[in-house]
């Protein structure tokens, strides 16, 4: 049969119930928009996941200051006095490190005036918001000078600012953290919340000197964050630190780790990986009803070749073969799936954005989510729609004439 | 010698109607060369809606030879029967089977569509059809906008319109009052005598059968002439 012929015949016949096949396309639809709605939710949240993993550093590898046994008492974390400066400045020189960042941390009560705040107090060094990715919000960061004189300076958090300063601007006020006053020169950015609901803003950052000295008199520190040049060369800087941290330590073979270490690629990328089963878990549920859309098609074709059985029998005793039946009602299906799959990606890229736009879900509608959602569509017009065709193709010529 | 349009030898046809075997065929022998007007009259029951469906090419026999045109129907698969009655027969029913709610031209159309004929050709044809049989005014009308005897003239039109070498009428005029019955008849005559168009008429009407120039009559599945 001459394809014109059949794709017009299939318009006709779906135009004579035009309000039938509305509905049964609506089916498709709704299947389709599903689709593409749960998967740009789905890829809206792994691309949230995987900015907050950005902003946490995803590429970085946290070493810490770790546990000794003594006499069969273990310590426990952040006990040792073994992890100084200088092994910070051995790791920096690894192939695969773009940087490292020694830091202490401790807490204190923040004094102001007749306010105060308990906060965290961080120990770090100058080039904390570069390696952080944590620009300032007023006044500026404390310089390497600073840092090697231990001065009397800080940093504060924007939770910390707010709690001890309210609206007035700190930078240029004193504060008292545990007797140790300290000029304020400048005010971090908000951050939020980390992704295990920490406020971040709610710290002091000092240089490291400052904290190490004059607040918790220890020449030791508590953590080096080391930044490598990205997810693939973590893990191998991650054993050769070990290698290296174990050799400046001494530490004999039979003996324990004094450090531990913490590769936050691996942990992005089991984040990532339970966003994409998200992703999938939506789409999946979604592709149900896309599914329940296809059996409408079928069920409608059936009802379409059991009311056409006697057209379909003096088509036949006029010369269609069996393929020229089965193509029209084929193509019936396939119409049906087929606008309903475009107005489906229409209305599905429509509930995105009104979703994107009026709650909280982040979306990202890409458009291999919308080929898959189009093309799951023409594949259940072709399954749903075979069995009908296959069952006006196979009538009798003499019994398709004499149906009444 | 020219070769016949139909010869039939020996066949037999039967149905399972539940667990019943009906004999509906036994043993026909039929011979109609190029030109000729037969009719074949029968009570209903008598085997002749089975003989129009295997003459017609839309069942075939159980056993014994049908050759249409020579060709030896018995032995071809259901798409080449398709394309025996697209090319080769024409059907005229009793009631008219035109496709509803679709227009004369189209319906005559269709056959065409089959064949595989152009557009162009096919309304051409089409229309040329139409005009011949005085429906040159209803092109597109539908079915349900024609008179019985006009929606006869139209499945006429559709049945010539590839030149079949046999029109098969099937009771053509059963549904027709007897003023359009003899007009429908007329024009049968007329397409036998002037061009030649061999027809096989079935009816149970003898006064139907008397415009055949051969009468034949089935008796529980076997043809007395």
């Amino acid at each position: 049969m001459i394809w014109d012929i059949a794709f017009r015949l299939a318009l006709r016949a779906l135009w004579r119930n035009k309000g039938r096949a509305m509905l049964t396309a609506l089916g498709v639809i709704i299947g389709v928009g599903a689709v593409i709605a749960m998967l740009a939710v789905g890829a809206g949240a792994q691309q949230r996941i995987a900015s907050q993993l950005e902003n946490m550093g995803s590429n970085s590898l946290v070493v810490r200051a770790g546990s000794v046994t003594r006499g069969g008492v273990r310590t426990g974390a952040g006990t040792t006095s073994t992890l100084v400066t200088a092994d910070a400045e051995a790791i920096a020189q690894l192939p695969g490190v773009v940087a490292t960042a020694a830091s202490v941390r401790t807490s204190a009560q923040a004094r102001y005036r007749g306010t105060n705040w308990g906060t965290a107090v961080e120990g770090v060094s100058e080039d904390f918001p570069t390696v952080k990715n944590w620009p300032l919000e007023a006044g500026e960061f404390f310089t390497d000078r600073q840092v090697v004189s231990a001065e009397h300076v800080c940093v504060l958090g924007r939770t910390v600012a707010r709690e001890l300063f309210g609206l007035v601007n700190p930078v240029g006020e004193t504060i008292v953290l545990k007797g140790l006053a300290c000029r304020v020169i400048g005010v971090l950015s908000e951050k939020g919340a980390s992704a295990w609901g920490q406020d971040q803003d709610d710290t002091i950052v000092a240089p490291l000197t400052t904290v190490q000295r004059k607040l918790l008199g220890i020449n030791y520190i508590h953590r080096i964050e080391v930044q490598t040049t990205g997810k693939e060369a973590a893990s191998r800087v991650y054993r050769e630190i070990k290698r290296l941290l174990r050799e400046r330590h001494r530490l004999q073979p039979d003996e324990d780790d004094d450090f531990r270490m913490y590769n936050r690629a691996e942990l992005a990328k089991t984040a990532e990986e339970s966003a994409s089963v998200f992703t999938w878990l939506l789409g999946s549920i979604a592709s149900v009803s896309l599914l329940v859309g296809g059996i409408g098609i079928m069920n409608i074709m059936l009802v379409s070749v059991t009311e056409r059985t006697r057209e379909i029998g003096i088509r036949m005793a006029l010369g269609a073969r069996r393929r020229d039946i089965l193509w029209q009602f084929l193509l019936e299906a396939l119409v049906l799936s087929g606008v309903g799959g475009v107005f489906g990606v229409l209305f599905g890229v429509g509930v995105a954005v009104a979703l994107a736009r009026f709650s909280q879900f982040q979306v990202d509608i890409t458009p291999w989510s919308i080929m898959l959602a189009f093309s799951f569509a023409a594949i259940v017009g072709v399954f749903f729609g075979l069995h009908p065709a296959r069952k006006a193709s196979s009538l009798q010529p003499i019994e398709a004439l004499r149906y009444e | 010698m020219s070769t016949p349009v139909i010869r039939m030898a020996g066949v037999h046809k039967t149905y399972a109607m539940g667990s019943v075997q009906v004999h509906a065929l036994h043993g026909i022998d039929l011979l109609v060369e190029p030109g000729e007007f037969v009719a074949i009259m029968g009570s209903s029951g008598s085997g002749k809606s089975t003989l129009m469906n295997i003459l017609g090419c839309l069942d075939v026999p159980d056993d014994g030879d049908y050759t249409l045109n020579g060709e030896d129907i018995t032995r071809l698969d259901a798409d080449a029967l398709a394309g025996i009655r697209n090319r080769a027969v024409g059907f005229v029913f009793q009631n008219f089977n035109l496709l509803a709610r679709t227009s004369a031209l189209d319906n005559v159309e269709m056959p065409l569509v089959y064949a595989g004929v152009s557009k162009e050709e096919r309304y051409e044809r089409a229309e040329a059809m139409l005009q011949r049989l005085g429906l040159g005014d209803r092109l597109h009308h539908l079915p349900s906008q024609l008179s019985g005897g006009q929606q006869q003239r139209v499945a006429v039109a559709r049945a010539l319109v590839t030149r079949p070498s046999l029109l098969l009428a099937d009771e053509p005029t059963g549904n027709l009052d007897s003023a359009t019955s003899g007009e429908i008849l007329a024009l049968l005559d007329e397409l036998n005598r002037d061009e030649g168009l061999t027809i096989v008429l079935i009816t149970h009407e003898p006064e139907v059968a008397a415009h055949a120039r051969r009468q034949l009559t089935m008796r529980d599945g076997r043809l007395e002439g």
